[in-house]
């Protein structure tokens, strides 16, 4: 079992990776190139020690030094130095190249799929996920696959090179080097194996500790109004010293390891001290020589170091890649159909025929259900809250498709239009208002991007929210943060009453939603709706007794289905679910 | 910052004593060089074998007391950074629990729970970094100049030159580099806004099919970012290989004038070798000086933000010692006198002139429109905001006389939002009588129309509630806190639109329930439906912060215009009547 997950995760990983090198593709010139730039880099910073030594030897004693041998060299390293800079600032900008151009691409491919998915993902999964794959893991799988790429090759070239040469020189010197420095791999992997479980406990207690902190410092005026404070506290401190503890272990073990791995690359040091200089006193080795050996010895352990840290930082890179292709790779809704129509202006009749949808299988939600609306009618959709009334939205919108059966407008099946057609046909007003970033022009004219001032103040006066828009600071060009920023419910509410009022579809969708405007902006509300619906199909979501009454067709929704329909005076007649729904308004409180 | 340094001072010796440690660490780093040139001009130069051995036991020796110096300083910095966090969490908790609602209200929770977590964590490894590295990096870089000197004068002299030259360029990169980081962090904060707007507002989006557009403004923004990014990377890209030529060049001119030396007899060939040891050292610890300034900052801005926290002060005062004088009780429960209130910051009042009398056993219902001030209205009998004019009185005494617990015990408020704590059920309804019987609570469940669906839990009394009540429907929330605030019988009730999510039914039952509760316990209503506060004994309407009127149901809807216009938008005229 346990094998099976590895292979599959393996072959999964291998997947990722291809999809990775198909973006890289693009960008193999920067590639390229940065892989010979680091080569040279590499090459060049550990021949420099070797001139530096070669100098070194030059420095014999009193009066015995070689001057013309010296320029020499000196100029060598002069060359050398300056083709060094130059190849590592082409290497990083062609590095900065690559991430940037690749974390472009993707982030764009991302966000075009999230235009295109179903519905069905966006309402399923949660939205800061969706937000952290596109921006944090992107961010992660760029810093760690791609610098992580460059970091893993230069370290390799390092260990290769300096090996070779301090094989060429002395055998035994070396021989310290190598078997001394995987002493610090195992300490610090020593290290990290014992901190893992004190992290773990680490950010366990101080997750317990922000949870906490949101639930008392998200509530604190409940805490306040029933003087909780002192026990909020004792709480909050019983935690505060659990996480002392546990943070003083798992930090203190952790910075062990850097003065752990610097004691065994002093160790190395001294004893390729040690035993070159026994050889250099034997003439085996020259000084300069030494000084070079020294000067790899101190930074042999650092690419391998590099090397540990990027493996990890690699696997880490591949999830987040592995993520956010995830992300990419989600079926798209189903297009258009080829020769998908585009629905010109209808009249407004909606057939509703032998419809069953459910979101989960296995829970069926609306089988059979049949609904015939005239042109001009309104339909009023009603029950408790959470009966699932959205449903119906989803589907006359086709924001979900219907399982069986088919929904027509005009007598064309809504699969058979261009869904930009079919939804350019309806106005929709939702309880939860959503605005954009930008300015109050901006949202208003959304569905009418070249409606003149005239027309949006015309449109904003119906709606009245021209009153309110007037006395912000700038007027139609006030701009409003996320999510509508600093409006009143109410204001947001109205906003998007007025989007819809200036485009005015032959069929609209509305969202009575009762409890955030005041009840005297709302019956103004209620007369624009009215001005709105004359002679148009509407949907409406309704709350209000006087709406529902002077519905054509009332829905009840119980449990996400459809139990009644009729109207008024019909289902008060049925004495059903409606009947005590509506007379369960009345009851009095004595 | 400063200020927020108090926190440490149960750690003042952890404090002096990490970078004590840390600067004895990097001595002894100082002085290997001095060894080596010891074994290449004595131990190779004169043949001495024993002399190389012996240096090479002082080199391991060295190694293990910088080992010793380091784990001790690490230690020291941990126990001082995660003490001083812990401390600072302590005062900033307590600070903030002990903040009124109007500076809650102009703080906003998001703002606190930051300054909470991310902000301290962040200035607890600021610190932690400081303790460790702010001495040793500077040290190890002068250091090594003063043992150049103590070898050769005019060489030093070199490093006199590449130190100032290495700084400028680390330190003159970073600066430049800093504001540009803070744009790119900018757009990335606007790609991410994009993202999740158009995740939000799919729906919208799609039914005004904006889809095309929206993909068009976010590859700007994107292409934005991109390009940003690569602006400040090919600037950052030119740290390293600058600062490899000017050491290397420093290497260069340290190796020439060393052979005029050594030529003239002046130094050895091992102190030229200590002399670029030395050079190479001085990089390293400048790299490292440059990141640990960029955490510090990271710091100091959060320290900073946590500091203008602890800067606001609650706005109100509460008595502390009770009062002794005998309690008579009053016929009169609640009373505001010509009550104003100004939310902080605000231009207008959100009450003007409110002026009632409710006796014990009452029950008041409060309507109005969305923003009339029906919320602020009752946020004042608990003392939550103090009136700006006028006085508020509870049984006969103005509530700035109360000591808190006493005025806040009387009371009990159902908050609009049904806010539930992780925890049982038994737990969260204990929250106002910690002494409450099972029996008692029972009761009040039974009342507030929990009963049914409690019993099905598991564990009933013991059913364990999730974080911000998850587990259960916002129906069944709103009764608990319904039920949490029947507990012990309180003299005052306070059901801010409480029944919202209740159906009309269990709306009706909830209140012929409360209705017939032992007891005076004076029930204040707020509600937006005109059935709710029908029966009420009194009605107050108020009307853009004003109080229209006040009054029985049947007098209201004779005289009062604005309840009327309520009245009959959700009750139509014509029905009104007959039903």
């Amino acid at each position: 079992m346990k094998e099976q997950e590895n292979v599959k995760r393996r072959s999964g990983q291998r997947e990722t990776i291809l999809t990775v090198l198909k973006y890289i593709r693009k960008y193999w010139i920067y590639l390229a190139l940065s892989i010979v730039m680091a080569a040279l880099t590499v090459s060049l910073t550990l021949y420099l020690p070797i001139l530096t030594g070669q100098v070194i030897d030059l420095l014999i004693d009193k009066g015995l030094v070689e001057f013309p041998g010296v320029f020499r060299i000196l100029k060598k390293m002069a060359v050398a130095i300056a083709v060094t800079a130059a190849a590592q600032w082409i290497m990083n900008v062609c590095n900065n190249q690559m991430t940037y151009r690749i974390v472009q691409d993707v982030r764009n491919e991302a966000f075009r799929k999230i235009e295109i998915l179903p519905l069905k993902y966006i309402d399923g999964h949660s939205h800061g996920e969706v937000v952290s794959r596109v921006i944090a893991d992107v961010d992660q799988f760029a810093d760690g696959l791609l610098m992580g790429f460059t970091q893993f090759f230069t370290g390799v070239i390092t260990i290769l090179g300096t090996l070779g040469f301090m094989l060429s020189v002395n055998v035994v010197v070396t021989g310290v080097v190598v078997l001394i420095t995987p002493l610090s791999f195992l300490v610090a992997a020593f290290i990290a194996k014992k901190t893992y479980v004190m992290f773990r406990l680490q950010s366990e207690t101080r997750g317990e500790q922000t949870a906490l902190i949101e639930e008392m410092i998200g509530n604190q005026k409940v805490v306040q109004a029933f003087s909780h404070e002192d026990e909020t506290m004792e709480a909050f401190d019983g935690i505060n010293d659990r996480l002392k503890k546990c943070s003083l272990k798992a930090i203190f073990y952790s910075s062990l390891t850097n003065p752990a791995t610097r004691f065994v690359n002093n160790l190395v040091y001294a004893g390729v001290a040690v035993t070159g200089a026994l050889y250099a006193i034997r003439g085996g080795i020259s000084i300069g020589q030494l000084s070079c050996f020294l000067t790899y010895a101190n930074q042999y352990t650092k690419p391998f170091n590099e090397i540990s840290g990027v493996v990890t930082e690699l696997q880490n890179a591949l999830a987040c890649a592995a993520r956010i292709f995830e992300l990419i790779g989600e079926d798209a809704q189903i297009p258009d159909k080829e020769n998908a129509k585009e629905l010109g202006c209808v009249d407004g009749s909606v057939d509703l025929q032998h419809v069953y949808f459910s979101y989960v299988p296995d829970k069926k939600l609306i089988t059979d259900f049949n609904l015939s609306v005239r042109a001009g009618q309104r339909v009023a959709i009603v029950g408790p809250t959470g009966c699932g009334k959205t449903t119906i939205i989803n589907l006359l919108m086709r924001f979900y498709d219907v399982q069986k059966g088919a929904i027509c407008v005009d007598g064309t099946d809504i699969r058979d239009v261009t869904r930009r057609s079919l939804r350019s046909n309806y106005g929709m007003v939702l309880q939860e208002t959503w605005l954009k970033a930008g300015t109050i022009r901006d949202n208003i004219v959304m569905g009418r991007p070249d409606a003149t001032d005239e027309e949006i103040i015309a449109a904003a006066k119906l709606s009245h929210a021209h009153s309110f828009i007037k006395r912000m600071p700038q007027g139609y060009d006030t701009v409003i943060g996320e999510d509508g920023g600093n409006l009143s419910q109410g204001q947001k509410q109205l906003l998007c009453i007025t989007r819809v009022m200036l485009c005015l579809p032959p069929m609209l969708i509305l969202d009575e939603a009762t409890s955030s405007i005041d009840t005297r902006t709302e019956i103004r509300i209620q007369k624009a709706f009215a001005t709105m619906m004359e002679g148009r199909t509407s949907f409406i979501v309704a709350h209000r007794l006087s709406t529902i009454r002077e519905a054509d067709v009332i829905l009840v929704m119980k449990d996400g289905n459809v139990i009644e329909q009729g109207s008024h005076e019909t289902l008060l007649e049925q004495g059903g679910f409606y009947a005590t729904l509506y007379n369960s308004q009345f009851a009095p409180a004595t | 910052m400063g200020k927020l340094l108090i926190y440490l001072k149960h750690y003042k010796k952890e404090t002096v004593l990490a970078p004590l440690f840390k600067m004895l660490e990097a001595g002894f780093e100082l002085f290997v060089p001095l060894v080596m040139a010891a074994i290449i001009d004595r131990g190779i130069g004169g043949n001495d074998t024993l002399l190389v051995l012996r240096m090479g036991a002082v080199l391991v020796a060295l190694g293990i007391i910088g080992l010793v110096c380091s784990i001790t300083a690490q230690y020291f910095a941990a126990k001082a950074a995660v003490g001083f966090s812990a401390e600072l969490k302590h005062a900033l908790f307590a600070h903030i629990q002990g903040l009124s609602y109007t500076e809650i209200d102009t703080l906003g929770t998001s703002t606190m729970i930051t300054r909470m977590t991310a902000d301290i964590n962040q200035v607890q490894n600021g610190v932690n970094m400081v303790l460790r590295l702010f001495l040793r990096s500077p040290f190890i870089v002068f250091g090594a100049m003063i043992m150049a000197f103590t070898i050769d004068v005019p060489a030093a002299f070199i490093f006199v030159v590449t130190i100032p030259l290495l700084s400028i360029v680390v330190f003159g990169i970073m600066i430049l580099t800093m504001p540009l980081y803070k744009k790119v962090q900018a757009g990335l904060d606007s790609v991410l806004a994009s993202t999740r707007e158009n995740l939000t507002g799919a729906r919208v989006i799609r039914a005004f099919n904006k889809e095309k557009e929206e993909t068009d403004l976010f590859q700007k923004k994107n292409d934005d970012l991109a390009h940003m990014q690569l602006f400040v990377g090919k600037l950052s890209a030119l740290t390293n290989p600058v600062t490899y030529v000017i050491v290397n060049a420093a290497t260069i001119v340290l190796l020439y004038t060393g052979a005029v030396r050594v030529d003239e007899g002046t130094i050895t060939q091992g102190q030229v070798v200590a002399l670029v040891n030395y050079m190479s050292q001085i990089l390293v610890e400048l790299v490292k000086l440059a990141n640990l300034i960029i955490t510090i900052t990271k710091a100091l801005a959060c320290a900073n933000r946590i500091q203008s926290v602890f800067e606001i002060s609650s706005s109100m005062e509460w008595v502390q010692d009770p009062d002794s004088a005998a309690r008579k009780t009053e016929d009169y429960i609640v009373e505001f006198e010509h009550v104003c209130l100004a939310y902080a910051g605000a231009g207008a009042e959100s009450l003007t002139d409110i002026d009632f009398h409710i006796k014990r056993g009452e029950t008041v219902g409060i309507i109005g429109g969305t923003g009339s001030g029906k919320t602020s209205l009752v946020n004042m009998i608990p003392r939550f905001y103090d009136a700006v004019k006028g006085c508020v009185k509870v049984d006969g005494r103005d509530v700035r006389e109360y000591v808190m617990e006493e005025l806040r015990s009387k009371i009990r408020v159902v908050p609009q939002k049904a806010v539930l704590f992780q925890g049982t059920i038994r737990e969260n309804l204990l929250w106002g009588s910690p002494d409450a019987t099972d029996a008692e609570l029972w009761k009040a469940i039974e009342t507030a129309q929990a009963k049914e669906f409690v019993e099905q839990k598991e564990g009933k009394l013991d059913f364990h509630i999730a974080q911000e009540g998850r587990n259960l429907s916002g129906g069944q929330r709103q009764r608990l806190t319904i039920a949490r605030a029947l507990v012990g019988n309180p003299q005052i009730l306070i059901m801010d639109d409480s029944a919202s999510a209740l159906d009309y039914a269990t709306d009706a039952a909830l209140r012929q329930a409360i209705h017939r509760m032992e007891g005076d316990t004076t029930v204040f209503i707020v509600s937006q439906r005109a059935s709710t506060i029908r029966y009420a004994d009194k009605i107050i309407v108020l009307d853009d912060g004003q109080m229209a009127d006040i009054g029985t149901h049947d007098e209201l809807l004779e005289r009062c215009s604005v309840y009327q216009e309520i009245y009959y938008s959700q009750y139509p005229k014509d029905e009104g009547v007959s039903l």
